[in-house]
């Protein structure tokens, strides 16, 4: 084989590369494998502002409907199905449930790799 | 019809994976059975065809070459188009693997009315070509925040600067969107351009049509049909730490999206995608020209039996003094 060395050199690079996320998470002693577990409201706080199961799958895009519909339609409320209403708020509604972000929102959000940029701007905690 | 038949493929693995998953359930084989078997076909098929490329012998420089040689010291050589030495053969090499550059040379020949011949430089090709293979680079490092935990800094970084337009939520990155443009291009090119619509055979469909459906389905699962990404991630690391996760919670079309992949991987060393590992083998582009500073030999030389001049002159000495030829050895 004529220049064998490197020849051998990039395959090997390629194979490492290739399987380079098996050697990661050797290397980080595995883990990960599951979602992290999350804090959940207490059930005295009532039940989400949609079916939990498509907030999991699709509360940015409310959370993106409620900005456009109050920061450009002021309208702040809603009524839900069961007749509740409430503020269309980020802070003072989602987190007034979801008390601790760390341990729900981001610990959800740095697994699947996600840094929404909202809190540059909105205060993290309800009432403070 | 060559269209057709590739298309034709493209749309039977989509329902094939459809079937598979959102019909008959069958997570493990599309999730955990059917990636492994293909990763493992990418990884060992492509090394085997390098290995057999390699095995090749390339006893002669056969650099193809468009720029003055190193030669005399007046005379200005030009090492990228014409490398003397290995590193200007790295150089050259780099450029080639990472922009293209003899893409950039391509020109096109055009009969104008008249009967007039015209040849242009023609940049379309490499523009999309670069486009392409650019931004799938970035959509596939994008892609490891679901194979790493955690997802390093840097992933996190490139897919923060892709979506920097912040256009809807979650934010349309920059790079999917130019991914699919130049795929279409490039589909385009094949179709409407009646030349290279000619030659353009099913092996050259098929995997435009497969990448436009993986790009597709991966565009729907981030902005329309939306699956609980958590499962997605969990069924990614189950195949990093061999512990394989159902992933109850993920929608059908993620299989889909998934078993596109793995066909991608597994067809990639029986198809001309092996250009990725053919492009560092090529002797025409990657061997120093130093053809007339260095003595190659040739491996397949026969064992010929000489008689040298030499040789021949003391054998006739006499004769030849005789005649009265000059000789070299007196
Ligand atoms: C540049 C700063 C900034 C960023 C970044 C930002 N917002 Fe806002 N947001 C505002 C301002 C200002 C208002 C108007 C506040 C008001 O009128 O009460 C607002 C209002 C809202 C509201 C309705 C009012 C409320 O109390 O929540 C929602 C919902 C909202 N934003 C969601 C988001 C989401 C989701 C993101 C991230 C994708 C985001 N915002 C990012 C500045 C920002
Ligand atoms: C009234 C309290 C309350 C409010 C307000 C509320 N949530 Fe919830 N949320 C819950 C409860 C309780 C659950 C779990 C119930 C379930 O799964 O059905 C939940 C579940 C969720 C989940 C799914 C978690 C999982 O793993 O299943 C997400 C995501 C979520 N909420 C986000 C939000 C966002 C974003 C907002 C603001 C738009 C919000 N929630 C407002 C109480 C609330
Ligand atoms: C069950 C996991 C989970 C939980 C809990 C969760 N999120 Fe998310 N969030 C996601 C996923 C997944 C995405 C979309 C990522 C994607 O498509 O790239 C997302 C995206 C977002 C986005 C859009 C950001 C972007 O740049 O795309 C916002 C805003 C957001 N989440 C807010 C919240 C808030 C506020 C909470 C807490 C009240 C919360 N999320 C809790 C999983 C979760």
């Amino acid at each position: 084989m004529y220049d064998g060395g490197k020849v051998v050199f990039g395959l090997a690079l390629f194979v490492a590369l290739c399987t380079s996320p098996l050697w990661l998470s050797v290397a980080r002693g595995g883990g990960g494998a599951e979602a992290p577990p999350l804090q959940m409201p207490a059930p005295a706080a009532g039940k989400c502002v949609r079916d939990g199961e498509w907030m999991r799958n699709s509360h940015m895009e409310l959370l993106n409907s409620w900005r456009d519909e109050v920061v450009r339609e002021g309208k702040r409320s809603e009524q839900l199905a069961d007749g509740r209403v409430i503020e269309k708020s980020l802070t003072k509604t989602c987190l007034g449930c979801h008390t601790d972000k760390t341990q729900f929102c981001d610990r959800c959000h740095d697994y699947v790799g996600v840094k929404p940029f909202c809190f540059d701007c909105h205060v993290e905690t309800a009432g403070g | 019809m060559r269209i057709l038949v590739s298309l034709v493929a493209v749309v039977a693995l989509y329902l094939l994976a459809w079937v598979g998953v959102g019909v008959l359930g069958l997570r493990t084989l599309f999730g955990t059975v059917l990636p492994y078997a293909a990763l493992a076909l990418f990884v060992c098929g492509v090394a085997y065809r390098v290995v057999r490329w390699a095995a090749v012998p390339v006893p002669f420089r056969i650099p193809t070459t468009c720029g003055q040689q190193r030669s005399l010291e007046w005379i200005k050589p030009s090492p990228l188009e014409n490398p003397h030495t290995g590193l200007q053969a790295f150089l050259r090499m780099a450029l080639e693997v990472l922009f293209f550059r003899s893409l950039l040379r391509n020109t096109k020949a055009e009969v104008r009315a008249g009967g007039r011949l015209i040849q242009g430089s023609s940049k379309w090709l490499w523009a999309g070509a670069l486009a392409f293979h650019w931004c799938f680079l970035v959509v596939l490092v994008r892609h490891t925040r679901f194979f790493t935990e955690p997802v390093p800094w840097c992933v996190n970084l490139l897919a923060h600067l892709d979506g920097f337009l912040q256009v809807g939520v979650p934010a349309m990155t920059l790079s999917s969107v130019v991914l699919l443009g130049a795929l279409g291009f490039l589909l385009a090119r094949r179709l409407v351009t009646g030349q290279v619509r000619y030659i353009s055979l099913p092996a050259d469909y098929f995997p435009l049509f497969l990448l436009l459906s993986i790009v597709a389905t991966g565009l729907l699962l981030r902005h329309v049909v939306r699956t609980d990404l958590s499962a997605v991630k969990e069924v990614a690391m189950g195949l990093v730490t061999f512990a394989p996760s159902p992933g109850e919670g993920a929608h059908w079309l993620f299989y889909v999206h998934l078993f596109f992949v793995s066909v991608l991987l597994a067809y990639f060393p029986f198809s001309k995608l092996m250009h990725m590992g053919g492009v560092f083998l090529s002797p025409t582009r990657n061997l120093a020209n130093n053809n007339r500073a260095v003595r190659h030999i040739n491996p397949w030389d026969y064992p010929v039996k000489v008689h040298t001049y030499e040789e021949y002159e003391g054998e006739f000495r006499e004769k030849l003094k005789t005649a009265g030829i000059p000789l070299e050895k007196e």
